[in-house]
């Protein structure tokens, strides 16, 4: 009967080709069909030293310490959220202290850009995670020019780093920031920025393009890299524990509302320094741990994960530190081994 | 009554075209937001857990309803190897549908991610924070998820062989009309 069976063959190639093709499209999302996007993997691999990432640690902001402490919200801030946390009220904080490296060895005077990783916890259950530094502005405008920052500053040719400036003009206040900005010798004394910006939602659905810093109540002194470098590799956090051990440590969290005019999707552009800003509350430092065994080690400071009444804007961003950052978790998590505990009660 | 059920029940056939659009859903949405950096991670990683505890209760609606309103039986004249692997694969496929959005939850939570759904709804967390438990599980949700697509395409293969090759009405249980 060859009708029935050319019929029968032609039915199995039908079905091998809806097959095929369910396959294919799944490849092609999973970009296995496109090596050239830029994904989380590739991202955070650039992060790595020469000699490879350092096992069990943050692929990125790898030295750190944790602390805990409350945030004291003066109630004004509802004027631009509801999110609970900007209820007047106390609400419990966990972050860590860090310095942008791959290194969680570094010495503290060869890192440039310090950080901050802040969770506040609201009895609604809401939680919102950030992760801020100290410059004023981002290095570039786009998560690919990152990834090209990354692959410029670790190339041997001497001429990456100047093709990749004339390539990203954006990046020259950075690195004027960079040069040219005074150090100085406690994190008590570092003014925080988000640099993204995200949507806030007030309760009658008004929505205001919001950045934000961590002003701290300390006065910043001044100092040389030199004389920074003079104080030790790991002053930071030998300071920061002695001061938060004598009194807790205040950052005023300050909101600055955008202009419609103001670019909502580019961090390396300041917003004018006269926009209106908003005093949230206070976040009060009152103990540090170190990472090792302290309640920050195994939290991803991810600055997607954000209360309802705060989202995620147009800007690239927190889209990509998302992704990266989860990508870091996942394997710093899988290598805790290289990185052990050392309490006896320890987690495993 | 001695009547022969020839097809799956509307509310089942329903149940089963719904959860095969919503799976097919997340495996695309799966491999697709883990492959990206854009803007559209956020409201894909969103869309994943939504839709994960979404097939979550239809499976078990499913169940429910299967205990009550059976399924047609297959064949006489299905070869003994082919109908072991209809019902292993079935079997597969439940747990499946049932373990990955349970994985993906455990999985969660166990990095101390709050997990936050579509419209902002909150789940409370299955596990306590463990790196050691959080490895583990996402490297069963990764495998598996790759599993699953394997076996909804071959059940899709084999449904497309019973109504075209075959023809022996398997494919019209889930199918409506006369």
């Amino acid at each position: 009967m060859p009708g029935s069976q050319r019929s029968a063959l032609g039915s199995l190639m039908l079905i091998a080709a809806v097959v095929g093709f369910s396959v294919g499209a799944f490849a092609y999302t999973a970009g296995w069909l496109s090596p050239g996007r830029l994904s989380s993997t590739e991202l955070v691999s650039a992060l790595a030293p020469p000699g490879g990432p350092a096992l069990g640690h943050r692929r990125n902001h790898a030295k750190g310490v944790c602390f805990t402490g409350t945030f004291e919200a003066n109630g004004t801030a509802v004027a631009l959220s509801k999110a609970t946390v900007f209820t007047a009220g106390h609400y419990p904080v966990l972050g860590r202290f860090n310095l942008a490296t791959a290194d969680p060895n570094a010495a503290d005077p060869t890192v440039r850009v310090r950080g901050v990783g802040v969770q506040i916890s609201a009895p609604d259950n809401s939680v919102w995670r950030m992760a801020l530094i100290d410059p004023p502005v981002f290095a570039v405008s786009t998560p690919h020019g990152f990834y090209d920052l990354l692959e410029a500053s670790k190339s041997k040719d001497p001429e990456a780093m100047k093709g990749f400036v004339a390539a990203h003009p954006e990046f020259a206040a950075f690195g004027e920031w960079a040069t040219k900005a005074p150090w100085t010798a406690s994190y008590a004394e570092v003014t925080f920025n988000s640099l993204n910006a995200f949507i806030f939602t007030d309760a009658a659905g008004t929505k205001n393009a919001v950045r934000w810093s961590l002003r701290p109540e300390t006065q910043a002194v001044p100092i040389s890299g030199a004389d920074f470098a003079k104080l030790g590799p790991n002053h930071l956090e030998e300071d920061i524990t002695e001061r938060v051990a004598k009194s807790p440590q205040r950052w005023t969290l300050v909101l600055t509302v955008a202009d419609p005019s103001d670019p909502t999707s580019d961090p390396t552009r300041a917003w004018p320094p006269e926009r209106r800003t908003v005093e949230a509350g206070t976040l009060v430092v009152q103990k540090i741990e170190p990472e090792v065994d302290g309640p920050c080690r195994d939290i991803n400071f991810d600055p997607t994960i954000l209360p309802d009444g705060i989202k995620v804007a147009d800007d690239p961003f927190p889209a990509a530190r998302s992704a990266a950052y989860a990508r870091s978790y996942d394997l710093r998590t899988s290598e805790a081994n290289h990185y052990p505990r050392t309490a006896v009660s320890a987690k495993p | 009554m001695t009547d022969i059920k020839t097809r799956f029940s509307a509310v089942q056939r329903l149940l089963h075209w719904l959860m095969a659009i919503g799976i097919l859903a997340m495996l695309f949405i799966g491999v697709g937001m883990v492959s990206t950096i854009g803007r559209q991670y956020v409201p894909l990683l969103i869309a994943h857990k939504t839709l994960g505890i979404a097939i979550l209760v239809l499976a078990l609606v499913r169940l429910l309803v299967r205990s009550v309103s059976g399924a047609p039986a297959l064949p006489a004249d299905l070869p003994e190897p082919m109908r072991l692997a209809a019902h292993l694969s079935h079997v597969a496929l439940y747990a499946l549908m049932i373990g990955m959005p349970l994985i993906g939850w455990a999985m969660m939570s166990a990095a101390a991610y709050p997990i936050v759904l579509f419209g902002g709804f909150r789940l409370p967390p299955i596990l306590p924070q463990s790196a050691s438990l959080h490895t583990m599980l996402w490297s069963a949700h990764f495998y598996l998820a790759f599993a699953f697509f394997a076996l909804v395409m071959v059940h899709l293969a084999a449904a497309l062989f019973h109504g075209l090759v075959r023809r022996d009405g398997v494919l019209q249980t889930m199918l409506s009309g006369k």
